[in-house]
């Protein structure tokens, strides 16, 4: 089985500032692997290199087997990269309906045609609603995105992830600003997802990460402190130090 | 009465958006003095839709789109009057072909930039162009501006006359031309993509779009539809001056788009209306003072009116329907 996604010795340095140092990582097909780390661990930019916004110092990203290290964004989407936001990134002012149909469009090379009507296109609308129906958002399709609860503009964050139909799915924070009670919900949801992709999920809510993980890296200060099962994460004495804020020496 | 486009919306046409039309046959039977004029304004309504493409839709903020229209301007006049192409279809395909090309190429350039830096750089372009056009005089007639400008009858049928009756009919058949195309854009996936672009780029990069290459051929359309503006221009006036090129031409248009109402398609359609209707009246009134006019409707439509007149409309529609 090819590994989904790689990373070998990964590295990001700001001049003197290291961000990332060494990072060895491989999520398999069907993995649910989470990435947790005190702030300023390095976790976000080690999701917008492998997204391709930030490029690496060295070391190589391996996409299905492919060296996609220098590839633009659009083209690592195109292999099956699919992320979501910390804080939403959506089309505001769109309906639910747009904001996945334009993602979904992207992905069958829709996008560029310039002559019939878009609403016209029965296939696209199709698929926007089997995406949306599992998600509980069928009845809001036709609604601006500005118009909903945060709660939901969250699940829209995933929908449009979903309509890219990705082989990895980088979820960035999935439950950050929304109270706990819907937090339940969204991790049903997240258990819901198509069980063949591979996820990797950053998260702080530590609840949903040891539910929801089945692996799970640690970093701290840009470097990975520990990788395994979260039952070896939540017996490890460094873990806990770091997350309680000593100092680790070593 | 927003024209967004997307998917979860009806493209077909609605009766108010023949209203238009109708208003300029209309307008040519009833006011015959006034067809050059009604000429001027179909021309800037083209160049307006041209803008609100990339402006309204794809929010690509520009002070340079008169670029594209100078430089058709020029082409079509330097194909008539130096090289003796006088067929009107051939000056206005040239036209719209170099302004294609400008707008690629420079397009290709500058909009990797943003924000300020975009607006500075579109600035930059028109205003090296206008130095051009203006050193240039053997080729343009510098400050004199390019006369000789000779246009055969349409088709080999239709002279331009005196009244500027063919003129106008001409103007209008182009426009409709031009609307229909960007019509069938803006309600296609095209045209909710440029939504996208301007709703959030962010997010178009990370569902795969490869948003450059996107922004530099909506770019590239807009210049040839505003070259073919220019062209138009040309063919009425049969003259070209400088004053189709650099800051003023630019900025006028975008004060007639921001009036009409931005990303509404018809907004492109009373702004230039409003702005040279009122530029008509109030020149003949206060010779001197106009602009003072000028500016004053543009203050109320900033301070009262934030989508424009046509903006302004839709909110009253809205609180007239509210009523029971």
């Amino acid at each position: 089985m090819t590994v989904a996604l790689e990373t070998r010795g990964l590295c990001k340095s700001f001049g003197a500032l290291t961000v990332a140092q060494n990072i060895d990582f491989r999520l398999q097909p069907g993995d649910r692997h989470a990435l947790i780390g005190p702030n300023g661990a390095g976790k976000t930019t080690f999701v917008n290199m492998l997204m391709g916004a930030l490029r690496p110092s060295s070391g190589r990203i391996l996409l299905g087997g492919d060296d996609v290290t220098r590839a633009p964004q659009a083209q690592r989407v195109k292999r099956g990269l699919g992320r979501t936001f910390q804080i939403n990134s959506l089309f505001r002012n769109l309906p639910v309906l747009d904001n996945v149909a334009l993602a979904v469009a992207e992905r069958r090379g829709m996008a560029p045609r310039m002559w019939r009507a878009a609403g016209s296109y029965a296939d696209i609308k199709n698929e926007c609603a089997e995406l949306l129906e599992p998600l509980g958002l069928a009845s809001d399709a036709l609604i601006p995105v500005i118009d909903l609860p945060y709660g939901k503009q969250r699940l829209v964050e995933i929908a449009i992830a979903l309509g890219l139909r990705p082989r990895v799915l980088l979820l960035d924070e999935p439950a950050a600003g929304v109270p706990s009670a819907e937090t339940e919900r969204i991790l049903q949801l997240l258990e819901k997802l198509p069980a063949e992709i591979a996820i990797l999920i950053i998260e702080h809510d530590m609840d949903l990460v040891f539910r929801f993980a089945r692996r799970i890296t640690v970093l701290v200060q840009g470097e990975v402190l520990l990788e395994g099962t979260p039952q070896e994460v939540a017996r490890d004495q460094r873990v806990h130090d770091v997350y309680l804020g000593e100092q680790h020496h070593g | 009465m927003m024209h967004s486009g997307g998917y979860s919306v009806d493209a077909r046409i609605r009766w108010p958006e023949w209203l238009p039309w109708i208003a300029a046959l209309a307008a040519f039977f009833v006011l015959p003095e006034y067809l050059s004029l009604g000429a001027r304004i179909l021309i800037y309504i083209l160049f307006a839709l041209s803008l609100d493409l990339i402006l309204g839709y794809a929010g690509i903020i520009t002070l340079g789109h008169s670029a594209f229209f100078g430089l058709g301007a020029y082409a079509a006049g330097i194909l008539s009057a130096k090289l003796g192409v006088a067929d009107p279809f051939v000056q206005m395909a040239a036209a719209g072909a170099a302004a294609g090309l400008l707008g690629a190429l420079t397009g290709a350039v500058i909009l990797r930039t943003r924000a300020l830096t975009l607006l500075m750089l579109t600035l930059a372009i028109t205003s090296i162009i206008l130095e051009i056009a203006n050193k240039a005089t053997w080729l343009t007639g510098g400050a004199d501006g390019l006369s000789g400008v000779v246009v055969a009858p349409i088709l080999g049928a239709f002279r331009f006359d005196l009244f500027g009756r063919t003129a106008f009919l001409y103007c209008l058949s182009v426009l409709f031309g031009g609307w229909f195309l960007v019509r069938r854009l803006i309600y296609s996936p095209f045209g909710a993509m440029l939504t996208g672009m301007r709703e959030n780029t962010q997010r178009m990069h990370a569902i795969g779009a490869p948003v450059y290459w996107r922004l530099v051929g909506v770019y590239t359309l807009s210049a040839v539809m505003a070259g073919v503006a220019g062209a138009l221009l040309t063919q009425t006036n049969q003259f070209v001056g400088l004053n189709v090129l650099g800051f003023e031409p630019s900025g006028e248009l975008l004060v007639m788009l921001i009036l009409g109402g931005v990303g509404r398609l018809y907004g492109a359609f009373i702004g230039p209306l409003a702005y040279l209707v009122a530029q008509d009246l109030l020149a003949k009134q206060f010779p001197e003072y106009w602009y003072l006019g000028i500016g004053l409707l543009l203050v109320v439509v900033v301070l009262f009116a934030r989508g424009g007149i046509l903006g302004l409309i839709d909110k009253l529609l809205r609180s007239v329907k509210k009523r029971p």
